[in-house]
């Protein structure tokens, strides 16, 4: 009997699967054309509609890494700094209703490619859109948005903790 | 010149190189004496299996104890001395290689290794005269040169064999060495700390010249890009200017200059491209842009999309780039 449970435990190991790496940007992430939202479809206060496409980086831990180094490369930290914000607003949020043009994925994927008036450079064109997915899975895993078993235990910055208490606009704290 | 501490063609490569000589051929004459003495007790008439142990029926003799001890104990005094000896040699031979101050008359290159190639930079006291460039060392024949490691992101390991031994380049810490080159050549060098998935390729190549040589191509060096010669260059430059290869890369007297990849001022005179991956030629050039995952997978080179129409002008501009 005990061997029989002792085959079970071990037969769910093949269900384990090593994450791939993929280094290769494929055909279907840079076939998306960065123009996802019409600008008059957006709402200041994340009241934004979103659209129907998925972010093909969810939950990948190498995009995730790449995502990081990049948002340091091309200075978005010189802005954001690292999720605080500083010049630009802060990109580690406890309400999801903070994000002026919304918080999905296919949201802060128009806002890096497009801009945002006040500052936010347009990326478009220059950052490559496989790029730009990477960091925008990195910009969501701030607000601990991505699956834990994709981001890093430690962060090396700033990092949100779940009891955090982030005051509202009004100054009063979220509970 | 093959990439080898065997061909030794600068002072302390000399020395590792001597030294290399003593310990192989001390250590192979040693090994070829223990191996010949252990065939040789094979070879020897054996007791069969079936007959009684050696140890349980004989006892052997004082003469035969007192020869036993003789030979164990000089065994053994040569082996200390051998060890001794060669920690000696090998000390003394790392103290002169190593040393922490670099000569007098030294130029000054700082070198920085990052994912995954080498940032090269020549020291100087007037600003003007600092020279930045990637993955290829100019030196003059003749005159010591100081190489200030440091690293941007994991550690790493300069290592040119034909001219000086591996010294380890640690992120935040300046680490020095010196070396020299006593002939005129092209020597080719290698990360020697694993550094992630393309440690492999991460080379870099020492060119040894004349002096007067070595001054023209540095005088040559600290002049910013020259301008497109022709519509195509022109158009390719634009290209470059318009698109993500900004983002990375510096051509000084551009609007291009950003410090995260390597400096491509004078990119067309360069032996190599992707840190010693390939020749420097277009039809790499154009494979390099086109698909940098296929060639070094894991590398931080972007994809950037660049279209077929584009390509050409692009990398004509580059290789312009004399």
């Amino acid at each position: 009997m005990r061997y029989v449970a002792i085959g079970c435990c071990l037969l769910t190991l093949i269900a384990c699967k090593r994450e791939t790496r993929e280094v290769r940007p494929s055909p279907a992430v840079s076939g998306i054309l960065g123009d996802m939202g019409a600008e008059s479809a957006l709402y200041p206060g994340g009241a934004t509609n979103h659209l129907n496409v998925r972010n093909p980086y969810e939950g990948n831990a190498y995009a995730l890494s790449e995502g990081q180094r990049l948002f340091d490369w091309y200075n978005c930290s010189g802005c954001h700094a690292h999720g605080g914000g500083g010049i630009g607003p802060p990109l580690i949020k406890q309400d999801q209703r903070d994000w002026i043009y919304g918080g999905e994925p296919s949201n802060i994927f128009d806002t890096i490619v497009k801009g945002r008036p006040n500052g936010m450079p347009t990326w478009g064109g220059k950052i490559p859109e496989y790029q730009v997915w990477q960091i925008v899975t990195y910009v969501r895993s701030l607000s601990n948005l991505e699956p834990k078993a994709a981001t890093p235990a430690r962060a090396d910055t700033l990092e949100q903790k779940s009891e955090t208490i982030i005051t509202k606009k009004d100054g009063a704290p979220h509970q | 010149m093959r990439q080898s501490m065997w061909h030794a063609s600068g002072l302390n490569a000399e020395h590792i190189h001597q030294l290399g000589v003593v310990f192989g051929l001390l250590l192979s004459t040693i090994f070829l004496i223990v191996v010949g003495v252990a065939l040789l007790s094979v070879r020897r008439r054996h007791r069969g299996f079936d007959q009684e142990r050696l140890e349980g029926s004989h006892e052997p003799s004082a003469r035969t104890e007192a020869r036993l001890r003789w030979i164990v104990g000089v065994a053994t005094g040569v082996t200390i001395l051998i060890l001794f000896g060669l920690t000696i040699v090998s000390v003394s031979v790392g103290k002169v290689i190593s040393a922490s101050v670099a000569p007098a008359g030294s130029l000054f290159v700082d070198v920085t290794g990052t994912q995954w190639w080498w940032k090269i930079r020549y020291a100087s006291d007037d600003p003007s005269r600092i020279l930045q460039t990637a993955n290829e060392i100019h030196i003059p024949v003749g005159r010591p040169v100081a190489i200030r490691g440091n690293a941007d992101d994991v550690i790493h390991s300069f290592w040119v064999p034909n001219l000086q031994g591996k010294r380890d380049l640690i992120p935040g810490r300046t680490t020095l060495e010196w070396l020299q080159a006593d002939k005129p050549g092209e020597y080719r060098g290698q990360c020697a700390e694993f550094c992630g998935l393309q440690h492999a390729h991460m080379a870099f190549w020492v060119i040894a010249e004349p002096p007067d040589r070595f001054k023209a191509w540095f005088e040559q060096q600290l002049q910013p890009a020259v301008e497109p010669s022709d519509e195509d260059q022109r158009r390719g430059k634009e290209i470059f200017l318009k698109s993500g290869c900004v983002l990375c890369h510096a051509i000084r007297g551009t609007d291009a200059g950003a410090q995260i990849g390597p400096d491509l001022t004078h990119f067309g005179s360069r032996k190599t491209i992707a840190a010693g991956t390939l020749w420097n030629t277009k039809g790499n050039l154009a494979g390099w842009i086109a698909d940098p995952q296929n060639i070094k997978p894991g590398t931080h080179m972007a994809t950037v999309p660049i279209g077929s129409a584009e390509m050409q002008p692009l990398i004509d501009y580059l290789e312009s780039l004399k």
